[in-house]
């Protein structure tokens, strides 16, 4: 049951953007986002989403996968939306319930912000979707390379979000034969009040952390023997090295800002 | 032999409908008789730990039913729920599951569940610590300071305590050396003789459930491939071979003497090899 | 003479007891030495030491008398701890614990980026591991899909990729199915006949052991049997006292030998077993 979490996906593949290096990836995804914060109007917004639209297309994602990233974020858009409806000032009211009002700015308003959040969320999707979890925590790793000389525990920092990223399939499995081992004995996880539910999952929580404290404990003594000593000292196997497509990719996005700044500026 | 647990053109299918659907049990039909003990035996990915969830309504069949004495346990919820407490599932390594303060505590889990009353589930956590030989000062310790061995008693007391009429078990003795198997193996078997409760085992030991089991239920592919008391399942060894799975060494000694030219009758059961040998070398002797 | 590659000498250790209950002693006076490109089986029943010893071979635990040499080297000296690790490598009996990255080629990597290899020299290490445990072809998959075999494989490819000298295997097969305890025990032999590594096996199956070259039995801290598998096998009483079992065809030839007829005790195969059955019978 727990097995349909797509947590941050990762769908191998081979187009240009699967083989950008991941920090052109992260880098481009913060510059796109910069971009999608300066868009204000129609046309710098036509831009952004020919450029995502261009991207999804050339990576290979089915579009299918991106929709459906984005039910569990609903809610919030809907919240938005209706915040945005409401509390706005200035253009021609249309509607008036009691002393709230929806106006015509207040629709533009909720409309571009809906849009701007739908691309938003489709980029980074993207990201997660064409690079996988070790490639951007080494591509975290070297990004953040320089903080170590302010004394910023990257290298650890890096190896713990891997090691996470390691454990999560195993400890959702794990989660799933406790809980079904508690439900053989009786454990309804699915009804009775809120209190119930949540006395319920003292059986699944309890041998869970005992178990990933031991896990942990374990993992560490392997490690050691292996002769893990920390960051020092260490190399990697899989150098990251920037290439063709990251500049391509680079001078791409360049032109994306200036004609979204360009754009803006016309006021449209 | 009076029956209480059939399984009828069960299928199981994972996945239905996606690119990932897997026929886990194709048309599995058997019966399951009070006081019998039963052993799975299949390669791994044979569908083992799939029917057992089948059997006290974890798992929902594809089609085909399960009859509980007789009622379909998917007849209502009430039948549902009532087949977990009276077919009893202990998972592999079921010490990872232990969560409560005190051993006790862990053990009442299942008849607290049951909404017994607080009499009944004193009775029966002390009584199922006695099948499997936990003591009084233990009931009260944590779970977490016992040993791995004692930990896997008290989850299989956990399953005992609810007095299931059906004790299915998968792979009980498994990472266990030879003295903490053979413990556990009486265990089981007390509880089957002090109840007269049904016991399915899975195991990967042919010695184990040559010697304990009535009858073995042999699963390949996702098929029931052999339903048969041990005798005849491992007269054919060349056919277990074939499937993937081991036959007892006594056998394998035995088949071997026969490939040399001698005529044997089968055995699996080293006493069995004992008294056919005895037997054998009286008559060369006297001959 | 071949070389001693791992030396306990009068090893004693003993751990604190929890919450007040009094220290326990494991070992008092332990002597072994594991000669270079052996191949030998630790046996023992659960709580007689063989995982505590094994731990003192790379210095996870310390000895509290007495030393353990490892290629010449002390394992409490912490200035040598590192050269003791690359020496001696571990593997550990749950196979989900000691893996620690997504991709199976970027786990086997682990151990050869700690020590400070050189980019394409790990490359090829990780290619000829996976090659020499047989998983070359899952190299770019995900380790927590695999077998429980199977991921057992990679934790050896990834101390094998460190190019130790000797292995050591706590109880590696403890958590796997049939099939899964073959190939491991078969790619350890392989790994031990083809490539000279010293193996020592902890475990307590006892047709594991009988693969070995030489079986140490341990029975409360103590060296109870020590020689070849035939040797030690056949001791089937002293087996019995510690709990033990000899494996199927010596048992059945003992309890034949119970009944007053004289069997001998050293065939650990069904094939051998039958053959001398055949020709006593035949006698």
């Amino acid at each position: 049951m727990l097995k349909d979490i797509t947590l941050g996906q990762f769908f191998p593949g081979t187009s240009p953007i699967h083989r950008m290096d991941p920090r052109t990836k992260l880098i481009l995804t913060i510059v796109y986002i910069v971009a999608l914060f300066l868009a204000n109007n129609w046309f710098s917004y036509l831009l952004m989403m020919v450029f995502l639209v261009s991207c999804i297309k050339i990576s290979g994602i089915p579009p299918k996968s991106i929709v459906r990233g984005m039910k569990p974020l609903v809610f919030i858009l809907i919240f938005t939306a209706v915040l945005n409806l409401f509390y706005s000032e200035g253009g021609v009211v249309l509607v008036r319930i009691g002393s709230l009002a929806i106006t015509t700015a207040g629709l533009k308003r909720a409309f571009f912000m809906i849009w701007r959040i739908l691309m938003l969320i489709s980029g980074t999707f993207l990201l997660t979707y064409t690079t996988s979890p070790i490639s951007l925590t080494d591509g975290l790793e070297t990004l953040m390379n320089p903080l170590k000389k302010i004394r910023v525990p990257v290298h650890e920092l890096a190896m713990m979000m891997s090691i996470a990223l390691r454990m999560i399939p195993t400890l959702i499995e794990e989660t799933d034969k406790i809980m079904n081992a508690q439900k053989a004995r009786g454990a309804d996880f699915e009804s009775g009040s809120i209190i119930d539910r949540a006395k319920a999952l003292v059986p699944i929580l309890v041998p869970l952390f005992i178990s990933a404290f031991r896990r942990a404990d374990e993992l560490a003594t392997a490690m050691e023997c292996r002769c893990y000593q920390g960051g020092e000292g260490r190399t990697k196997m899989k150098l990251l090295r920037f290439s063709r497509v990251d500049i391509q990719a680079f001078l791409v996005c360049a032109c994306l800002v200036a004609g979204v700044i360009t754009l803006a500026s016309f006021g449209l | 032999m009076e029956p209480i647990l059939q399984v009828k053109d069960l299928n199981y299918v994972y996945s239905a409908g996606t690119p990932f659907e897997h026929r886990a049990l194709e048309n599995v039909n058997f019966t399951l008789n009070r006081g019998e003990f039963v052993g799975i035996i299949g390669h791994t990915g044979s569908g083992k730990s799939t029917l057992m969830q089948q059997l006290n309504g974890l798992l929902k069949p594809t089609s085909g039913q399960v009859f509980l004495d007789g009622v379909d346990i998917w007849t209502d919820k009430k039948t549902t729920r009532q087949a977990r407490f009276r077919v009893g599932l202990v998972f592999q390594y079921p010490e990872y599951q232990l969560f409560e303060e005190t051993v006790y505590k862990d053990i009442a889990f299942g008849p607290q569940n049951m909404g017994l009353s607080q009499e009944e589930i004193h009775r029966r956590v002390l009584e199922a610590a006695g099948f499997v030989g936990i003591t009084q000062r233990q009931l009260q310790a944590s779970p977490f300071d016992l040993s791995g061995g004692q930990k896997r008693r008290v989850a299989i007391a956990g399953v005992i305590a609810m007095e299931p009429e059906v004790l299915i078990l998968d792979e009980p003795t498994a990472g266990l050396d030879p003295i903490g198997r053979a413990e556990i193996l009486g265990n089981i078997e007390s509880y089957r003789k002090a109840k007269n409760a049904t016991i399915m085992m899975v195991s990967h030991s042919m010695e184990d459930v040559a010697r304990m089991t009535d009858r073995l239920l042999v699963l390949y592919g996702s098929h029931l491939a052999m339903d048969a008391p041990p005798a005849q399942v491992f007269a054919r060894a060349q056919e277990l071979v074939d499937m993937g799975l081991n036959i007892p060494q006594v056998t394998q000694i035995f088949l071997c003497l026969r490939e040399l030219g001698l005529d044997v009758e089968n055995v699996y059961t080293r006493e069995q090899a004992v008294s056919l040998l005895r037997r054998m070398k009286e008559e060369r002797v006297h001959a | 003479m071949k070389e001693e590659i791992i030396s306990a000498e009068h090893l004693a250790f003993r751990y604190q007891g929890m919450d007040g209950a009094p220290d326990v002693t494991v070992f008092e006076n332990l002597n072994l030495a594991i000669e270079e490109g052996s191949f030998t089986a630790v046996l023992g029943t659960n709580g007689c030491g063989k995982s505590t010893l094994a731990k003192h071979f790379n210095s996870i635990l310390l000895p509290t008398g007495g030393k353990v040499y490892v290629c010449g080297l002390d394992t409490s000296d912490p200035d040598r701890l590192m050269a003791v690790r690359r020496n001696v490598g571990m593997v550990f009996q749950n196979p989900d614990n000691q893996i620690v990255a997504n991709v199976v080629e970027e786990d086997v990597a682990f151990g050869p980026e700690n020590l400070g290899i050189a980019s394409p020299e790990i490359r090829r290490r990780v290619d000829v591991a996976l090659k020499q445990v047989g998983m070359y072809e899952y190299r770019e998959h995900a380790p927590h899909l695999l077998s429980g075999g199977q991921k057992q494989r990679i934790a050896i490819a990834g101390v094998i990729a460190m190019e130790p000298k000797c292995i050591v295997l706590d109880e590696p097969t403890a958590m796997l199915d049939p099939q899964g305890r073959r190939d491991v025990i078969d790619t350890v032999k392989r790994l031990n006949k083809e490539k000279g590594i010293t193996v020592v096996l902890i475990t307590h199956h006892m047709d594991e052991a009988a693969q070995a070259d030489r079986v140490v039995v341990l029975d409360k801290g103590t060296v109870a049997a020590d020689g070849t598998p035939r040797e030690v096998f056949s001791q089937v009483k002293l087996l019995h006292d510690m709990g033990l079992a000899a494996p199927e065809s010596v048992e059945l030839c003992w309890a034949m030998d119970q009944l007053g007829y004289d069997l001998p005790l050293t065939m650990l195969e069904p094939k051998e077993c039958a053959q001398v059955l055949y020709d006593w019978l035949k006698a």
